[in-house]
C-alpha cells in the first residue's frame, strides 16, 4: 500500500511540474501588465531546443539551459512586437503560439524518434531509500525541486522585495509608474523574458525528463492550462502551487481511474482537466472582489511613454 | 471572388507550394510510379516508419523498374483526398494510403481516377480499384500475453490503448487470452488515452498502470515513452510496431514488428503484370507480415516457448480466438471448440473476462 501511495504521489508531482514552471513565469509577466497567450508556443520551442541541445551535447543539464534560452528567445519576439511596436497583446500572443507550434515541428523534424539524454533523478544516499518520504522527497528529478525553489523566490520577489513592488506598480498603473521615473517598457521586457524562459524550462522538462524524446506538439495543451492557472490563483504565487498540483492530479487521475475499471467513458475522462478548468474559472469569476484585488489593472494594455 | 473560388485557389496554392517539398523521387517515362500516403513523419519510429521500411524494400526489389513518392504528415481528413488526387494526377499508378482514417477519402479519390489502383491499410471499404490490406496484429499480442503470463509476479498486466477500434479490442483480448493460457487467474488493466501519439499521456498511462500493480505493460500507441517509463521504474514491457529496444534495453521483452514490404512488392508486381484485382488481405505470422523482435530479458526456456507459440499460430494449430470465450459480464460469446470467423473478429467490440477497463 505504502508503495502504491508513494509512486502515486511521485507520478502526480511529475505531471504537475511543467504546469507549475510555465505558470510561474506567466504570473510574473502578467503582474507587470503583460498578457502573453503564447505560453504553449514558447513551451514547444523550449522543448525542441532543449532536446536538440541535449542531443548534441549529450547532457540533459545543458539541454535544460538551451530550453530556457529557446523559450526566452521566442518571448523576446513577443516583447518587441507588443512593447516596442505596441501591437495588440492578445493577437500577438495567439500568433506566438501558432508560430511556436509550427517552428518547433520544423526544427524538430529530424529529431523525431531519436533517443536523447534523460535528466537524472537525484539520489541522496540513505535518504532516497526511506520507505515513503525517501522517493517522494529525495528521489525526484532536480527540476521538481527547482520548481519549488523558483516559486518561493518569485513569491518573495513579488511580495517582499522592493523590485517586486515596482514590477507590480508597473502592472497596476503604468502611467503612475512612468510618472515617478520607472521605465515601464524595460521592466515589462524583463518580465516577459522571464515568462518565456520559464515556459521554455517547462518545455525542456517535457522533452528531457517527463517523456524524454521529441514529438510534434508534445505539450498537448499544457501551456493553456498554465495560463488558466494564473487566473485560477488570482495572480498569487501560493495559490499557483495549489492549482498546479490540483490540475496535475486531475490529469493523472483521469488515466488512473480507467485502470480501476470505473465505468466512465474514456473520452469524458480525457476531457476532464479542461472541463475542470472551465468550471473553476467560472466559479472564480463570481467573486469579482477577489479578482479586482489582485488582477493587474493594466493587464494586456499597451504603454507608450509620452502619450 | 466568392468564397468557394477563394478556397479552391487557396487549397491549390497550398498543395502546389507543398508539393516540391513533400514529393520525393524522380519522374521517369517508363518505370511505374507508386505513391504512399503517411499519417506521421517517416521518423516516428513506429507505425509510419515501418511503412517506409516497406517502401524502401520495394524500391530495392524493383530497382529502375519502379519509382516511389511519399507524402508524410497527412491528416486524416479532407486533405488526404487532395493528396491522393495529387499523387494520381502526377502519374502514380498505385497508391497506398496507410491509415484507417483515410478510408472515405481514398474511396473518393479512387472514384475520380478509375485507372489508378488504390490500397487502403486497415480499412474495410473496397471498390473495383480499391483494395484493403491489414496485419493480424492480435497474433503478436497473444505471444506477448504468453510471455507476460510466465513473467508477471503480480499476475496483473497493463495495456495502453488508443481508441476502442476493433484492432485495439482484438489486441487487448488476444493478450488476455495468451496470458490466461499460462495463468488462469491473470488480469489485464486497460487504459484508453484517446490518441495514437501523445508521449506525455502515454507515459502517464504507463505510470498509472504501474502504480496499480501492473508489472508488465504493453502499448497500442506509437511512441516509446511507455517503454522508457517501464525502464526507469524497473518493470518489463513490449515495443509497438517496431523494435524499440534502443529506448529500453532492459525493459523490452520483444515487440510486434509490422512487415509491409513483401505485400507492397507483390501488389506492385501485380500492377506491372496487369493482374491486379481488388481484394482484401489480412495476414499475420504465416504471411510474413508480422514478426516478433528478438526475445530478450527472459530465460531461454521462455524464449523457446514464445517461439513455439509463434510457430503454432503460424501453422494454424493455434487460432487465438477459440471458444469458450467469455466476456466481462460472464456471458459466453463463443462456444467451446468454435473458432471466431474473420467477419466477427474484424468488428469485435467486447472484452474478454479478466480485463479491467471499459470500451468507449
Amino acid at each position: 500500500m505504502i508503495f502504491f501511495l508513494t509512486s502515486f504521489v511521485v507520478s502526480v508531482m511529475a505531471a504537475s511540474t511543467p504546469l507549475l514552471l510555465a505558470a510561474t513565469g506567466e504570473l510574473v509577466a502578467e503582474r507587470s501588465g503583460v498578457l502573453n497567450l503564447g505560453v504553449e508556443g514558447m513551451m514547444l520551442v523550449g522543448a525542441v531546443t532543449g532536446f536538440i541541445v541535449g542531443h548534441y551535447t549529450d547532457s540533459a543539464a545543458l539541454g535544460i539551459v538551451g530550453a530556457t534560452f529557446g523559450g526566452a528567445a521566442l518571448s523576446a519576439v513577443f516583447a518587441v512586437l507588443t512593447l516596442t511596436l505596441l501591437s495588440n497583446q492578445t493577437a500577438a500572443g495567439l500568433a506566438l503560439t501558432i508560430f511556436g507550434r509550427g517552428f518547433s515541428s520544423l526544427a524538430g523534424a529530424a529529431f523525431v524518434g531519436i533517443k536523447g539524454p534523460v535528466l537524472p533523478r537525484l539520489s541522496i544516499p540513505g535518504l532516497s531509500d526511506l520507505s515513503f518520504f525517501g522517493p517522494t522527497l529525495f528521489g525526484q528529478d532536480a527540476l521538481i525541486y527547482g520548481s519549488f525553489i523558483i516559486l518561493a523566490m518569485v513569491w518573495w520577489f513579488l511580495n517582499r522585495s522592493h523590485a517586486g513592488l515596482i514590477l507590480r506598480a508597473v502592472g497596476d498603473s503604468h502611467d503612475a509608474a512612468h510618472a515617478i521615473g520607472y521605465s515601464v517598457t524595460r521592466i515589462r521586457f524583463g518580465a516577459t523574458l522571464f515568462g518565456g524562459a520559464m515556459a521554455g524550462l517547462a518545455g525542456g522538462y517535457m522533452s528531457l525528463a517527463y517523456s524524454p524524446l521529441w514529438a510534434e506538439n508534445m505539450t498537448a495543451g499544457r501551456g493553456w492550462i498554465a495560463l488558466a492557472l494564473v487566473v485560477f490563483a488570482t495572480w498569487r504565487a501560493g495559490w499557483l502551487l495549489v492549482g498546479a498540483y490540483l490540475f496535475g492530479a486531475i490529469m493523472y487521475l483521469s488515466l488512473y481511474v480507467q485502470g480501476l475499471g470505473v465505468a466512465i467513458p474514456s473520452a469524458l475522462i480525457s476531457a476532464l482537466p479542461y472541463i475542470v478548468t472551465v468550471v473553476v474559472l467560472a466559479l472564480i469569476a463570481r467573486d469579482r472582489r477577489r479578482i479586482r484585488l489582485n488582477q493587474p489593472a493594466c493587464l494586456g494594455r499597451s504603454f507608450a511613454a509620452g502619450t | 471572388m466568392d468564397r468557394r473560388t477563394f478556397n479552391t485557389l487557396l487549397g491549390g496554392g497550398l498543395i502546389a507550394a507543398a508539393t516540391p517539398l513533400s514529393l520525393r523521387g524522380a519522374a521517369a517515362a517508363d518505370p511505374i510510379k507508386v505513391g504512399y500516403v503517411y499519417l506521421g513523419p517517416v521518423g516516428d519510429f513506429g507505425w509510419t516508419y515501418q511503412h517506409d521500411v516497406g517502401r524502401k524494400e520495394a524500391d530495392a526489389h524493383f530497382g529502375a523498374a519502379q519509382t516511389s513518392v511519399y507524402v508524410e504528415n497527412v491528416p486524416e481528413g479532407p486533405d488526404a483526398e487532395h493528396v491522393c488526387s495529387d499523387l494520381a494526377a502526377k502519374g502514380c499508378k498505385l497508391i497506398f494510403t496507410t491509415s484507417f482514417g483515410y478510408m472515405n477519402y481514398t474511396l473518393a479519390a479512387a472514384k475520380k481516377f478509375p485507372a489508378v489502383k488504390f490500397e487502403h491499410a486497415t480499412g474495410y471499404k473496397r471498390a473495383d480499384n480499391v483494395s484493403t490490406y491489414n496485419i493480424r496484429f492480435y497474433e503478436g499480442r497473444f505471444v506477448q500475453g504468453v510471455i507476460a503470463g510466465k513473467l508477471s509476479k503480480s499476475g496483473v498486466a497493463g495495456y495502453i490503448g488508443s481508441v476502442a477500434v476493433p484492432e485495439v479490442v482484438q489486441g487487448a483480448n488476444a493478450f488476455m487470452l495468451g496470458m490466461r493460457s499460462i495463468n488462469p487467474q491473470a488480469k489485464l488493466k486497460l487504459i484508453l488515452i484517446n490518441s495514437w501519439y501523445d508521449p506525455g499521456k502515454e507515459g502517464d498511462a504507463a505510470k498509472a498502470l504501474i502504480d496499480q500493480g501492473c508489472d508488465i505493460i504493453t502499448q497500442h500507441t506509437d511512441s516509446p515513452t511507455p517503454l522508457q517509463v517501464a525502464e526507469s521504474r524497473g518493470i518489463l514491457a513490449f515495443g509497438e510496431a517496431t523494435d524499440m529496444a534502443k529506448f529500453a534495453p532492459k525493459a523490452q521483452l520483444t515487440a510486434s514488428v509490422n512487415v509491409w514490404g513483401p505485400y507492397y512488392i507483390k501488389r506492385i508486381q501485380d500492377v506491372i503484370d496487369g493482374t491486379w484485382k481488388s481484394g482484401d488481405v489480412w495476414g499475420g505470422f504465416n504471411a510474413g507480415m508480422l514478426k516478433m523482435a528478438p526475445f530478450a530479458n527472459m530465460p531461454d526456456d521462455l524464449k523457446a516457448l514464445a517461439q513455439q507459440t509463434v510457430d503454432d499460430i503460424s501453422s494454424g494449430k493455434n487460432k487465438v480466438f477459440v471458444g469458450p470465450l467469455v466476456d466481462q459480464s460472464g456471458a459466453t460469446k463463443l462456444a467451446a471448440g468454435q473458432t471466431m470467423d474473420d467477419g466477427t473478429l474484424s468488428g469485435l467490440q467486447w472484452l474478454v473476462q479478466g480485463i479491467e477497463g471499459k470500451l468507449g
